[in-house]
């Protein structure tokens, strides 16, 4: 069988067990469609959390970014895990215990305001929207790519599944379907992980073999190779940083503090049936995420050796079939400047010769074809491709139809809704936010890939510290949260757009605010926030005596 | 034991345990890398491997630690109802 058929297979058959699943734990009532009922098994609901946290960006993107930025890549691995620590120890069991169904709702109920929750619902609303543009986009690139389908088609194909159990299902269809999507992901990721660290190092456990001498007998550590390979092409050397400490450190605590303020990752923890579940599974989430993402910075190392030895200073006319394969779809470019048929790539120093342009999202997709592996691994790569945007997709899906149907009808505008009616508005919301995520995957703005950053930088500066407050303290009150909010949403996002969109030429480190890039501007946002909101508080009335003992309840396990 | 003394051990937990998330994270991996990389263990500079393995471990493992004292806390106390 060749590559293709593999891949129609494997697709195929993923396809259908996520149908299967879906048809098997449809939602019947409210709770079920927004919770799954409060009864979902703490390590299965680790499971799904994991393929729901995990997206196209991780699968596809995250070690390809490792493998251009080499140390510097460690802001994502230690963002995106570190997040979970905040999330087990100072959200997930709380928010459990306060037992409704969204982030607007606690943050409604704890600050006693409709304006509250109105900022906190816009919020949700805009970083899933945000984020499952990217997601749909993910579904088209690898459509294209494996299956050779355009990418209008792809996308269609992938809204049609994500409609089918998201719209049917509710939490209850997602949450069974993510742990079958993380069973899918999870297995490609590892194997042509695997695969190649055999090959390279003759280590069977990747997290070890990138640490490991290279078996082609020279005795030389894999990274010493990367790092002589890279300083003489005029890179920096791959084990070394490039960006300044502050930056780094301030993005990573951004995409920390963000992780843990992303309301489709918090509901996850709505799902479980008690307190101690929530911490459990916190555990069990970082667990399945750990197996991934201690992986990627491997299958970057590897990955970034493989290319630059098996293309760089090589003549055109000899280059392995993936390369001309992957130049058909635009994500990797030659230009012979110099006319004399030999792939010359060089760093950033002396970029006027450098004659080769690299997506960095075919690292992973491309890695198997590099390596040259069997037709299957590279078939379950996209197999994987596809489980990671679908089931991330999906949850944000949710998210925006919780948030419409119950944060701003049944707790806003239309209190008297029946239950009948909340259910089907809250499945229309879904329908209706699959076919506007799937216009944003076909025909993409050109800002999506920037506002990326908004996304955790919003959700650190605004639900974060709003959430740690109502439960660490009893004395914040509605108009410092609120105000504490605005500020830090105001503040990040005039930042950003202003070195994203209004002068994008200034957007160098020179001209940051302490050296902090738009991606890390988050982290100041937040602080300005718990900054403002505790000023206000100590100037306006505290709050009520029935908001104490909210707190009181929410700090305690036990019913009542 | 008064809801009071639970949730002061519980804040007491907490403040080591981020103590040591801060440490491998924005110490070992941020701060303190250069100085880490002088050290090699194995083929590996060692800030660079907790920048990019080892933090992630340690992670882990503060959740788990934290759920065992949690529980442990849960039982002393007898407030965790059905």
């Amino acid at each position: 069988m060749n590559v293709q058929a593999w891949t129609f297979v494997l697709v195929g058959l993923s396809f259908a067990l996520y149908i299967g699943v879906a048809i098997w734990s449809r939602a019947g009532s409210t709770k079920e469609f927004y919770v799954a009922g409060g009864r979902v098994h703490p390590v299965l609901n680790g499971m799904a959390t994991a393929a729901d946290w995990m997206s196209a960006a991780s699968f596809i993107s995250m070690a390809g970014l490792i493998a251009f930025m080499g140390r510097d890549g460690s802001v994502y691995l230690l963002g995106w895990t570190g997040g979970y620590v905040l999330l087990a120890l100072l959200l997930a069991p709380y928010l459990r215990k306060f037992g409704k169904f969204t982030v607007p709702d606690f943050v409604g109920d704890r600050y006693y305001s409709q304006t509250a929750r109105f900022v906190a619902v816009l919020c949700a609303i805009f970083v899933s929207f945000t984020y499952v543009a990217g997601q749909m986009r993910g579904v088209g690139i690898v459509f294209s790519r494996f299956l050779e389908i355009d990418i209008v088609p792809g996308v269609l194909i992938g809204m049609g599944i994500v409609f089918f159990y998201a719209v049917l299902g509710g939490m209850r269809g997602i949450t069974y379907t993510q742990v079958a999507q993380y069973c899918v992901l999870i297995f490609a990721y590892l194997v042509p992980a695997i695969f190649i660290s055999l090959l390279m190092t003759g280590n069977v456990i990747p997290q070890i073999g990138f640490g490991s001498t290279l078996v082609d007998g020279s005795g030389t550590y894999l990274l010493d190779k990367l790092d002589g390979l890279s300083t003489d092409l005029g890179f920096a050397a791959y084990t070394d940083g490039q960006r300044g400490v502050m930056d780094v450190f301030a993005i990573t605590a951004a995409l920390m503090v963000g992780t843990a303020g992303l309301p489709h990752v918090i509901v996850r923890f709505y799902t479980v049936p008690r307190m101690r579940d929530a911490r459990t599974s916190a555990g069990w989430a970082l667990v399945f995420i750990a197996l991934l993402y201690t992986s990627a910075p491997a299958v970057a190392a590897f990955a970034r050796t493989n290319l630059l030895t098996t293309i760089v200073d090589r003549p055109y006319s000899e280059v392995p079939g993936w390369f001309k394969n992957w130049e058909q779809t635009g994500l990797i470019e030659f230009h012979d400047k110099n006319g004399d048929g030999v792939i010359q790539y060089v760093g950033p120093a002396s970029d006027l010769e450098n004659e080769l342009t690299i997506d960095r999202d075919i690292m992973v997709l491309a890695n198997p074809e590099i390596a040259n592996l069997p037709g299957w691994v590279i078939g379950l790569v996209a197999a994987g491709g596809l489980a990671a945007a679908l089931s991330t997709a999906a949850g944000l899906l949710l998210v925006i139809s919780t948030a419409v149907a119950r944060d701003l009808l049944k707790k806003g505008f239309m209190p008297e809704i029946s239950e009948k009616r909340e259910l089907l508005t809250a499945r229309i919301t879904a329908g209706v936010a699959v076919v506007i995520a799937g216009y944003f995957g076909i025909d993409p703005p050109g800002f999506v890939a920037q506002v990326v950053a908004f996304a955790f930088g919003l959700a650190a500066a605004s639900f974060f510290p709003a959430i740690i407050l109502g439960i660490f303290t009893k004395w914040m009150n509605r108009d410092g949260a609120v105000s504490g909010m605005i500020t830090g949403i105001v503040f990040t996002a005039c930042y950003i757009i202003f070195f994203k969109f209004v002068r994008p030429d200034l957007n160098s480190s020179e001209y940051w605010l302490f050296g902090i890039s738009p991606e890390g501007i988050g982290a100041i946002g937040m602080i300005l926030n718990f900054i403002v909101a505790i000023t206000v508080s100590r100037f306006t009335p505290p709050p009520p005596a029935s908001i104490r003992a909210l707190v009181d309840r929410i700090r305690v396990p036990g019913e009542g | 034991m008064n809801p009071d003394r639970y949730w002061k051990i519980n804040l007491r937990y907490l403040s080591i345990l981020l103590g040591i998330w801060f440490l491998v994270s924005f110490g070992a991996s941020v701060l303190f890398v250069e100085l880490l990389d002088q050290v090699r263990v194995y083929g590996f500079k060692l800030g660079f491997w907790f920048a990019q393995q080892g933090a992630i471990y340690v992670f882990v493992g503060i959740i788990f630690v934290y759920v065992i004292l949690m529980n442990r806390l849960d039982r002393q106390s007898n407030t965790e109802g059905a």
